[in-house]
């Protein structure tokens, strides 16, 4: 009996390190691959001096962080400030356990999947303003209340896009998601929600160019103003942790998960688990790219664009998509 | 059956915990931030009881959105400690109130002839475990035999939606508004304008 659980436990431990290893390692490849690539958009060569092509340059950072002297600002709210990056780190580690990288490759297959990975993006947010509020500075403040206003906004239209993909789909559950694209991935029939949610995704995980929060230019460096070492080091492995994370989310709604394009002899014999990093890495490119590509937003037009742009679009797409499946009978069960 | 115990003992126990602490912490973010800490307990047991969906319903709706305002407003006002302080006495005898006439309900709840009621036996802290999910049977629910109180709840929140914009909404004269097709018709002829100063006068 008692050893029945000791097991269980084990097993689950196993499962969690089988997937939280991996993303930790391709966090550190995925910091060096945007050097890299933004070195090749701008004409530079990037980090080439730690290993062959550099390729341990981030490992090399990482080392250097660590063992740096932590400083705890003396007016600062000390126990919410040393929450603040734990919670952006285990948040952006937590979506992973419902994400499918192959049929029955997942950790925990639950009923609500695609709700559960919206709940925690969207309870990232509180990393960033405790951080901003505890720092007591006033860089880390406003870049707290910028994030806390954009991560609301942008929330509401992945909402409607989620919901777009679930009438197609009729369930929760992301593997089903994913089978459900077996005739046509998703990206094509609804091309419009592809791009709203993958424009999303660079808001919510604050990247370039709607990186407001920690705008470098007007705010220092946003709310990680005041963090060093060891605790700068969780917000930044989060903040890839959870770039990740929304890839794979934009890969599972919209780009079929783990199957191949075409389910035809030599495509079909590749693993899905390939098929899904291969997608994945895809994703996360045009991120990169978009980085070394775009200005910045200002504020006011961030603004505008989510509210006045995305929501009414977005709302009027999940009318027009449950108006076309109920007139041709298209409803899934 | 132990581990799920020991879940519910550890999720209940930090929610009842962190529900205190909302009420006697000095500094309200921290009251708030205990206030998240005790929705997602309580999240933690709706997934205990089977009812995920709603589960993540609470995280989303309350954590995710409400949860957030409120902070916001909490960060932002100047609150005076020690005068929120000083009604505590005074509100004591109606907030016991309140708590005594809660005890009782649960009380008379819990001392009811349960065969009686609809659950038929059933020890209401089990999961109901069917093939349909809960998700769909919420649906099925809400869309047909409460569909028009469903209606009603969508029209009050608009009310509400219209009263809190109508509030906030102030048409002052003199704010510069960003117009971008007029930005964008701009060429040469209309870009700049000539004009001859007179010395000693201006425009």
């Amino acid at each position: 009996m008692t050893y029945d659980i000791l097991i269980t436990g084990l097993i689950i431990i196993a499962q969690i390190l089988a997937v939280v290893v991996p993303v930790l390692i391709s966090v550190a490849f995925l910091v060096y691959a945007e050097r890299k690539v933004l070195a090749l958009i701008q004409l530079r060569r990037g980090p080439n001096i730690v290993g062959p092509f550099g390729i341990l340059q981030s490992f090399a950072d990482a080392l250097k962080l660590i063992t740096k002297e932590n400083i705890i600002p003396t007016g600062s709210n000390k126990i919410v400030f040393i929450l603040a990056p734990i919670i952006t780190m285990v948040l952006s580690l937590a979506g992973w356990a419902v994400i499918p990288f192959a049929p029955g490759w997942v950790v925990s297959d639950i009923n609500v999947g695609i709700m559960y990975l919206f709940a925690v993006s969207s309870l990232g947010v509180y990393g960033i303003i405790m951080a901003g509020w505890a720092s007591n500075s006033q860089y880390p403040f406003l870049g707290a209340l910028r994030s806390a206003a954009q991560m609301v906004s942008y929330e509401v239209s992945i909402g409607f896009v989620i919901i777009t993909v679930l009438l197609c789909v009729g369930s929760l559950n992301l593997s089903k998601i994913v089978l459900a694209q077996q005739t046509v991935w998703f990206a094509i029939p609804l091309l419009p929600m592809f791009i709203i949610f993958f424009i999303s995704a660079l808001a919510e995980t604050n990247r370039l160019p709607f990186d407001l929060p920690e705008d470098e230019s007007t705010l220092v460096a946003g709310f990680f103003t005041e963090y060093s070492s060891a605790s700068f080091v969780l917000f930044f492995l989060g903040e890839y942790a959870s770039m990740i994370l929304m890839s794979s989310m934009t890969v599972i709604l919209f780009l079929g998960g783990w199957l191949p394009p075409f389910d035809v002899y030599p495509l079909n014999v590749v693993p899905g688990v390939i098929w899904f990093t291969v997608k994945v890495i895809f994703i996360l490119f045009l991120f990169i790219w978009v980085r070394g590509t775009f200005p910045r937003y200002r504020y006011d037009q961030l603004m505008r664009l989510g509210w006045k742009v995305f929501l009414p679009f977005s709302l009027f797409w999940v009318v027009a998509t449950s108006g076309f499946l109920v007139y041709f009978d298209m409803l899934p069960n | 059956m132990i581990l799920y115990s020991l879940t519910f003992y550890l999720f209940s126990s930090v929610a009842v915990l962190s529900a205190l602490m909302v009420i006697s912490a000095k500094n309200p973010v921290h009251s708030v931030l205990f206030l998240i800490l005790s929705f997602v307990n309580a999240s933690g047991l709706f997934v205990l009881l089977g009812a995920e969906f709603l589960a993540m319903i609470l995280v989303v709706v309350y954590v995710g959105a409400v949860a957030v305002l409120f902070l916001f407003v909490v960060m932002m006002l100047d609150i005076n400690f020690v005068k929120l302080r000083e009604g505590f006495l005074q509100y004591l005898p109606f907030g016991a109130l309140l708590g005594i006439v809660l005890v009782i309900e649960l009380g008379i709840l819990f001392l009811t002839d349960r065969s009686s009621n609809i659950y038929n036996n059933q020890t209401p802290l089990q999961p109901i475990v069917s093939e349909v999910e809960n998700t769909k049977m919420i649906g099925q629910i809400l869309y047909t035999e409460y569909f028009y109180l469903f209606q009603i709840c969508g029209i009050i929140l608009l009310v509400a939606m219209i009263g809190s914009i109508t509030l906030t909404l102030r048409d002052k004269g003199g704010v510069k508004r960003q117009n971008i097709d007029s930005q964008n018709t701009v060429d040469a002829s209309t870009a700049i304008e000539k004009k001859k100063v007179k010395i000693g006068e201006g425009i």
